[in-house]
């Protein structure tokens, strides 16, 4: 069997037992969930190895570990899966994500069967995406990825999480809209010889799709995969979505599942469309710059700290993007290290985002201060998590966006230029906002927090005193406690591996753009 | 002699009629002969009679391509009798869900509604297979007229009056736009054979007023807007499995019949009936979406979510071509299983608890974990969501209307998707989020309608992964 396919089946067969067992047997799920999480993540390990070892040996094939499954004939349309470098990286980020997010939610008590259930699904479509190459398959596992947000959010969110689950689910419907009318398009319009095909390299290989047809199937094609990836004016789902959204999820989701809008952007509508790409890329380049500089605005006078992060992504996210279109091989390089980068460090912010909410009940900055004190574990995760977001060398932040910007500065007309200073001024501010938190809420001095020293036990306890529905409330503080380290080490590692090492993996991923730029 | 002879050969093609017509002759005697004591074994005849129909009904091909009988009054193809075939799961299945019924509110009379509802049934599969604009008109009206009854069964519920009344009026209207239409036809052409109105049809003034009266009168049978006022209310009055069976059985029999007419009678001048056609889908799709988001009432809501359907179905049938045909019939195949599969929940609990608001399914996935399930499975698969077997159905109706270069309706029917999702959404809101005070209390389905659920939801998970079913209707196609 393919090994690609492995990582479509062991969720199924993980759904399938978790559907089988007991929900009051939860500890059982949880173990389930940790042995199916680690069973992907050492097949991405092994994948990744062996692709490195294979492109070691020679293999210049663009995609390997091919595998082609007729489904159906009358449209051409087929199981197909293939890998290059960067689905490689995406798989490897993707499944990091996921074994730390199960570990992030361990301590879930109300419905835990139905969360993993769906959450598995989620993490099943995302693979599936990222191993795809056909279009109809690959939109098939898109959308399969897009239907369990609605119910993770609604039913374990927090907040206005109603509201917030059918925003986000009905705008990422509306992009998938645009995304298949871009779809249909390619299908029509790329054949030689009157024999259409949804599969992406043969496509690419025939490259007969006429411009004035590129020009209209473009912009809707990349809209599509936009929308996901939080582009300016269509981001607008993202903040409220990833606030509301439990913690496990808001990881899954912004460390992930926005990565399939850059993604697809990038191998769907540039690698298909590449003429339109060309002429049309300034539009998009101005939106994502807005992107760029105004989710790191926004992001400096919100209160709530999953929004901060969620207007965060949107700028890092439209960075992605903006180094996509700028079509050259350090700038693309760049971005696709800035997707795993974001995916990792984002998905550590809302794991400790949640783990710290999880026991003060608020997430508001300005009731926050001196956590240092008491969950020092927490906020040293949480500083590392800020150096790395904006820039401090030797974290993955600093390589993507110094890859990024020397790649984007290689144009030298003005419009680039001006454009590429203005995204600059986004590490800026990234500053700004992190050092806000981080001296707000961290090491600023000790608020509506009480420690309580018992001097016969030895031992300390400390609380959070919240006052609101005219009561007033104690609720006890404590450090990280096992599976919460479990998570936060787990991301640490990769981030700080990306940033000491980023050699191997800036190749592994220039190699499948060398091949998308040709 | 001969003419005897020639005459009864005619049936020899007409097998599933001649079987339906036996089954509806065994109902009736049955009916007739069994006494108070052998009452309570004639629902179960009557389904097993029918199932050994539906059986036989898979048996049968035709081999070549087309053939017809009666001088070409009346036509068949396996595309034919595939779409019965579609047409007598989706009555086995309403069957299915409505024995509780039948059993508890409807025991006098449960001979009668078999009869009545194979009766229409009858009538679909002569209009399906018409050659000839007056048998299609003489099947139009044996699937119309019984129906009538059927929605007035509930004679308890002065509603239920209510909505036969609008029914029938409507339906009688309906029926005298497209006899009109009919007769221009006729005048225009010099021939009512759908051979040789392909022929005589030059897209002449007065011959496009006749295509327009036709249309309009299948409007009404489909209920596409603004032909559709009557859909609402009769949907709601109706018994529940009698508005299943109009809503699925009736409208896909409807659309099939109209797009054999269209491809076949007007072929020559697609873009007469294309352009009209056109803008009833935006509008259909529109108006049934936007009217949707209002409805408290499930069954109503359901009325018009199979109005914007309907449009879904009808892109197919602009596509005027083979593989056009072969996602309508798909499409059809799929809502069948799909919406029959909401409306046994739907017909489930309100014969137990009588609820069928939007508010009275909060709660009810902690109440009826299945039922929620499964309801769920059916919004999804009617909003189009993979890995339902709805999303094929859609994604390749939508393909077939795009490969003719309607891309803009397709854009405008994909935005409506939205809108859909956002109230197949607030079902499933209900039922798994929101919180009850006064939640439906655990409900012990009966055995035929765990039978009915189950093959509806098998249908609407698997289907979409098996090929072979597309594949096969892609080769009778025409």
């Amino acid at each position: 069997m393919n090994i690609l396919s492995t990582f479509v089946i062991i969720p199924l067969v993980m759904m399938a037992i978790i559907f089988c067992i007991n929900g009051e047997k939860k500890d059982l799920i949880r173990k389930v969930m940790a042995a199916g999480a680690l069973a992907m993540l050492g097949t991405s390990v092994y994948l990744t190895v062996d692709f490195l070892a294979q492109r070691e040996l020679g293999d210049t094939a663009e995609f390997l570990y091919r595998s082609d499954i007729l489904w159906y004939e009358t449209f051409n349309i087929h199981y197909s899966v293939g890998v290059d470098g960067i689905s490689v990286a995406m798989l490897l980020l993707s499944t990091i994500v996921v074994i730390t997010g199960v570990f992030a939610s361990w301590g879930l008590e109300d419905q835990t069967k139905e969360y993993f259930l769906w959450f598995l699904m989620l993490s099943l479509g995302v693979f599936g995406f990222f191993i795809s190459i056909d279009l109809f398959t690959m939109f098939l596992f898109y959308e399969i990825a897009l239907i369990p947000m609605y119910l993770l959010i609604g039913l374990w969110g927090t907040g206005r999480k109603k509201y917030s689950a059918m925003k986000l689910t009905l705008m990422l419907m509306g992009g998938s809209a645009f995304l298949m009318v871009g779809i249909f398009g390619i299908y029509y319009h790329s054949s030689v010889d009157g024999n259409f095909t949804f599969n992406i390299i043969e496509i690419a290989q025939n490259h007969a799709m006429p411009v004035d047809k590129q020009l209209i199937f473009f912009p809707l094609t990349f809209v599509g995969f936009g929308v996901l990836g939080a582009m300016f004016p269509f981001h607008t789902w993202s903040p409220d979505g990833h606030a509301s959204a439990p913690t496990a999820v808001s990881m899954l989701h912004a460390g992930v599942l926005m990565k399939l809008g850059g993604y697809g952007c990038f191998r769907v509508a540039m690698y298909l469309m590449p003429e339109a790409a060309d002429q049309l890329a300034w539009i998009f380049i101005i939106l994502t710059g807005i992107s760029v500089v105004y989710g790191a605005f926004s992001a400096c006078v919100q209160n709530d700290l999953k929004y901060i992060n969620a207007y965060s992504s949107v700028s890092h996210c439209g960075l992605v993007l903006f180094a996509l279109l700028m079509m050259n091989q350090t700038a693309m390089t760049g971005a696709i290290l800035q997707m795993l980068s974001h995916g990792l460090m984002t998905a550590l912010f809302f794991a400790l985002i949640g783990m710290i909410y999880g026991q003060t009940h608020t997430r508001d900055i300005r009731y926050l201060g001196g956590l240092m004190q008491v969950m020092p574990f927490l906020c040293v995760c949480y500083v590392i998590a800020g150096l790395a977001s904006l820039g401090l060398p030797g974290l993955s932040g600093f390589v993507a966006e110094m890859t990024i910007f020397v790649g984007s500065f290689e144009h030298e007309d003005m419009f680039h230029r001006v454009i590429v200073i203005a995204g600059c001024t986004s590490i800026v501010i990234t500053a700004v906002y992190i050092l806000r938190v981080v001296g707000k809420i961290l090491f600023g001095p000790l608020y509506k927090i009480v420690i309580e020293k018992n001097e016969k036990e030895g031992s300390v306890k400390s609380f959070y005193i919240s006052e609101h529905d005219g009561e007033t409330h104690r609720y006890p503080l404590r450090d990280a406690i096992w599976y919460e380290k479990i998570a936060t080490i787990g991301l640490i590692i990769a981030i700080a591996g990306i940033g000491l090492a980023p050699l191997w993996l800036s190749n592994m991923i220039s190699d499948g753009i060398v091949n998308m730029l040709k | 002699m001969d003419m005897i002879k020639e005459f009864y050969s005619g049936f020899s093609i007409m097998n599933q009629e001649v079987s339906l017509v036996l089954v509806l002759v065994f109902i009736l005697l049955a009916d007739l002969f069994l006494g108070e004591k052998g009452k309570k074994y004639l629902q179960l005849s009557a389904i097993a009679a029918f199932a050994l129909n539906v059986v036989y009904g898979f048996t049968l091909t035709i081999g070549s391509t087309y053939e017809d009988s009666f001088a070409g009054m009346y036509v068949t193809s396996d595309m034919h009798i595939l779409v019965k075939n579609i047409l007598n799961i989706g009555t086995l299945l309403v069957f299915f869900f409505a024995h509780y019924w039948n059993e508890h509110e409807n025991k006098t009379q449960s001979g009668e509604f078999y009869f009545l509802t194979l009766s229409t049934l009858l009538g679909m599969y002569l209009m399906i297979s018409s050659g000839n604009f007056l048998l299609f008109y003489i099947g139009l009206e044996t699937a119309s007229i019984p129906m009538a009854a059927m929605v007035a069964f509930n004679k308890k519920a002065q509603e239920s009056a209510e909505a036969a009344a609008k029914y029938i009026l409507t339906a009688a209207f309906s029926s005298g736009v497209m006899l009109f239409g009919i007769s221009l036809i006729y005048g225009t052409c010099g021939t009512l054979y759908f051979t040789g109105v392909t022929q005589a049809f030059q897209a002449e003034p007065l011959q496009v007023m006749a295509l327009i009266f036709f249309m309009a009168g299948m409007g009404f049978k489909i209920s596409l807007v603004p032909f559709h006022l009557w859909t609402a209310d009769t949907y709601q009055g109706a018994p529940t499995a009698v508005t299943a069976y109009l809503s699925v059985m009736s409208k896909g029999a409807a659309a099939f019949a109209f797009l054999c007419i269209l491809q076949k009678a007007f072929q020559n001048y697609p873009e007469s009936w294309q352009n009209i056609l056109w803008w009833i889908i935006v509008v259909t799709i529109t108006v049934g979406n936007l009217f949707a988001i209002r409805q408290k009432n499930l069954k109503r809501f359901l009325a018009f979510s199979s109005i914007s359907q309907a449009g879904y179905i009808m892109l197919g049938v602009i596509a005027n071509t083979a593989q056009g045909m072969t996602a309508t019939v798909f499409y059809i195949f799929i809502y069948l299983f799909t919406n029959l599969a909401a409306f046994g929940i739907i017909s489930n609990i309100e014969n137990q608890t009588g609820k069928v608001g939007m508010d009275d399914y909060n709660g009810l996935y902690k109440t009826n974990p299945k039922l929620a399930v499964v309801m769920m499975l059916a919004m999804f698969s009617l909003g189009g969501i993979p890995f339902f077997a709805g999303f094929f159905s859609k994604f390749f109706i939508f393909l077939a209307a795009a490969q003719q270069g309607l891309y803009l309706l397709v854009f405008i029917a994909l935005l409506n998707t939205i809108i859909s999702l956002f109230y197949y959404l607030l079902v499933v809101k209900a039922m798994f989020i929101e919180t009850s005070d006064d939640p439906i209390k655990p409900i012990k389905s009966d055995a035929m309608t765990v039978i009915g659920l189950a093959i509806c939801t098998i249908g609407m998970i698997v289907l979409g992964f098996i090929s072979p079913i597309y594949e096969y209707m892609t080769s009778i196609s025409f």
